[in-house]
C-alpha cells in the first residue's frame, strides 16, 4: 500500500467518522454536513481510484494533476467561507432584531411595572 | 400630498435620542428638547425616547434622571440599530410624529417648532447644515466632496434641494416612521443616506429646513485626509448599494409588526 493511499483512506475515513460524531451531538447540521461529506467522498474517491485525477487534469488540460487537486481544493474552500459568510449576516440582522425587541418589551414591562406600583 | 398642511393638535410626537455612551452630554440635551416642548412645541405631545445603544456608562441613568423614557440595548448596535427600536416604538405606541435627534447636543432642539409644522406636506424632513443658516459648518475637501455627491445624487431622486443627506436630525411622519420600523439599515451611512434613500424609492416625500448645528459638546471629530477618503469611498459605496437593493415594500396600513399592539 502506498503512503498516499493510507494517507487518504485514514483522512476521508477520519473525516466522516467526526461528520458522524458532531451531528450525532447535534453540533453540526445537515446543510453544512452535506458539503463535507461530498468532500469526504471525493477524497475517497481520489484515494482509490487515482487514475481519475490524472484523466480528469488530461481532459481539462491541466499539466501537473497535483494542480487540478489544489485548485478545486480552493475552490471548495472559497464557496464554503462564503456560505458561512452569508450565514453570518443572516444571523447578525436575526440577533440584532431580538436585540431591539427585547429591548422594546423589556421598557414597556418597566412602564407597566410603574403603572403598576408607582411607588417601586 | 394630503390636503392637510400641518398635523391635527395634539398630535403625538416622539423625540427618539440614540445614545452610546454620552453621559456628559445627554441631561442636557434632554433638558433642552423638553424646554422646546414646553417653549414652542405647544400643538404638540412630545415625548422623548432615549435609546441605549449598549453604553458602558451612565447614560441609561442620567437619561432616565433627566425624565426621558429609557430603552436600553443589550449590545452595541449602531445608530441604525438604535434608530430602528426607536421606530418601532414610536409605531407600536401610536405616535404621529417621530423625530431623530443627536445625543450630543449638535442637534438644536428649538428648530423643532420648524421642522414639525412640515409634515404635513412631506413625509421626511431634515434638518440640513449648509443651508445657509448660521456659520458654515467646517468639514475637510474630501469629505466635503463626497457630501456633495450624496446631496446632488439624493436631490436628484427626491426632485427636491437636498444639501445635508448625511444629518442625523429628521422628522419622519405616520408613512416614513412606518417603513423605517422595518427597513432601518445597520451599515455605516445606512442611518442618514440609506435611510433616505429607502424613503424615496417608496414614494416618501422629502424636505429639508436649513438647521444651524451647535459644536459638539463631547470630543471632537477626528478628520484625518485618509479617514476623510475612506469616507468618500464608504459613501459611494452605501450609497451604490442603495440603489440597486431591492426595492423596500411599503407596508400598508395596518402594520404588520410582530407583535404590533392596537395603536
Amino acid at each position: 500500500m502506498s503512503s498516499s493511499l493510507v494517507l487518504g483512506l485514514l483522512g476521508s475515513i477520519a473525516l466522516v467518522a467526526v461528520l458522524v460524531e458532531l451531528m450525532r451531538r447535534r453540533h453540526l447540521r445537515e446543510k453544512y454536513a452535506v458539503t463535507w461529506f461530498l468532500v469526504a467522498a471525493g477524497v475517497l474517491l481520489l484515494t482509490v481510484a487515482p487514475g481519475l485525477l490524472t484523466l480528469a487534469a488530461d481532459l481539462v488540460g491541466v499539466e501537473v494533476p497535483a494542480n487540478l487537486l489544489f485548485f478545486a481544493a480552493s475552490m471548495v474552500l472559497l464557496i464554503l467561507t462564503l456560505q458561512h459568510s452569508f450565514e453570518l449576516g443572516r444571523l447578525e440582522e436575526r440577533s440584532r432584531t431580538l436585540a431591539e425587541e427585547l429591548a422594546l418589551l423589556r421598557l414597556d414591562l418597566e412602564t407597566l411595572r410603574q403603572e403598576r406600583d408607582p411607588e417601586s | 400630498m394630503q390636503e392637510q398642511s400641518r398635523p391635527a393638535p395634539a398630535a403625538r410626537v416622539l423625540v427618539i435620542v440614540p445614545a452610546w455612551n454620552e453621559e456628559e452630554s445627554l441631561p442636557s440635551t434632554v433638558r433642552d428638547i423638553e424646554a422646546a416642548a414646553a417653549a414652542d412645541l405647544a400643538a404638540y405631545d412630545v415625548d422623548v425616547l432615549v435609546v441605549d445603544d449598549g453604553s458602558g456608562d451612565a447614560t441609561a441613568r442620567v437619561a432616565a434622571a433627566a425624565g426621558a423614557r429609557v430603552c436600553s440595548l443589550p449590545f452595541n448596535l449602531g445608530v441604525g440599530g438604535a434608530m430602528r427600536t426607536g421606530y418601532r416604538y414610536a409605531v407600536r405606541h401610536g405616535y404621529d410624529v417621530a423625530v431623530q435627534l443627536d445625543a450630543d447636543g449638535q442637534h438644536d432642539a428649538r428648530y423643532l417648532a420648524r421642522l414639525l409644522p412640515l409634515v404635513g406636506e412631506a413625509d421626511l424632513v431634515i434638518g440640513a447644515r449648509f443651508a445657509g443658516e448660521g456659520e458654515r459648518y467646517r468639514v475637510s475637501l474630501l469629505r466635503g466632496a463626497a457630501m456633495k455627491v450624496l446631496a446632488r445624487t439624493l436631490s436628484r431622486m427626491a426632485r427636491t434641494r437636498l444639501t445635508d443627506v448625511t444629518s442625523g436630525y429628521r422628522v419622519a411622519n405616520r408613512r416614513a416612521m412606518t417603513l423605517f420600523a422595518l427597513h432601518y439599515p445597520a451599515e455605516y451611512l445606512g442611518d442618514t443616506v440609506e435611510s433616505t434613500v429607502i424613503a424615496i424609492r417608496a414614494g416618501c416625500t422629502v424636505r429639508q429646513v436649513p438647521v444651524e448645528m451647535r459644536t459638539r459638546q463631547g470630543g471632537t471629530p477626528s478628520q484625518t485626509p485618509f479617514k476623510a477618503a475612506l469616507y468618500l469611498l464608504r459613501a459611494v459605496v452605501a450609497l451604490g448599494l442603495a440603489l440597486v437593493r431591492r426595492r423596500p415594500v411599503e407596508p400598508m396600513a395596518p402594520v404588520e409588526l410582530p407583535g404590533s399592539a392596537a395603536a
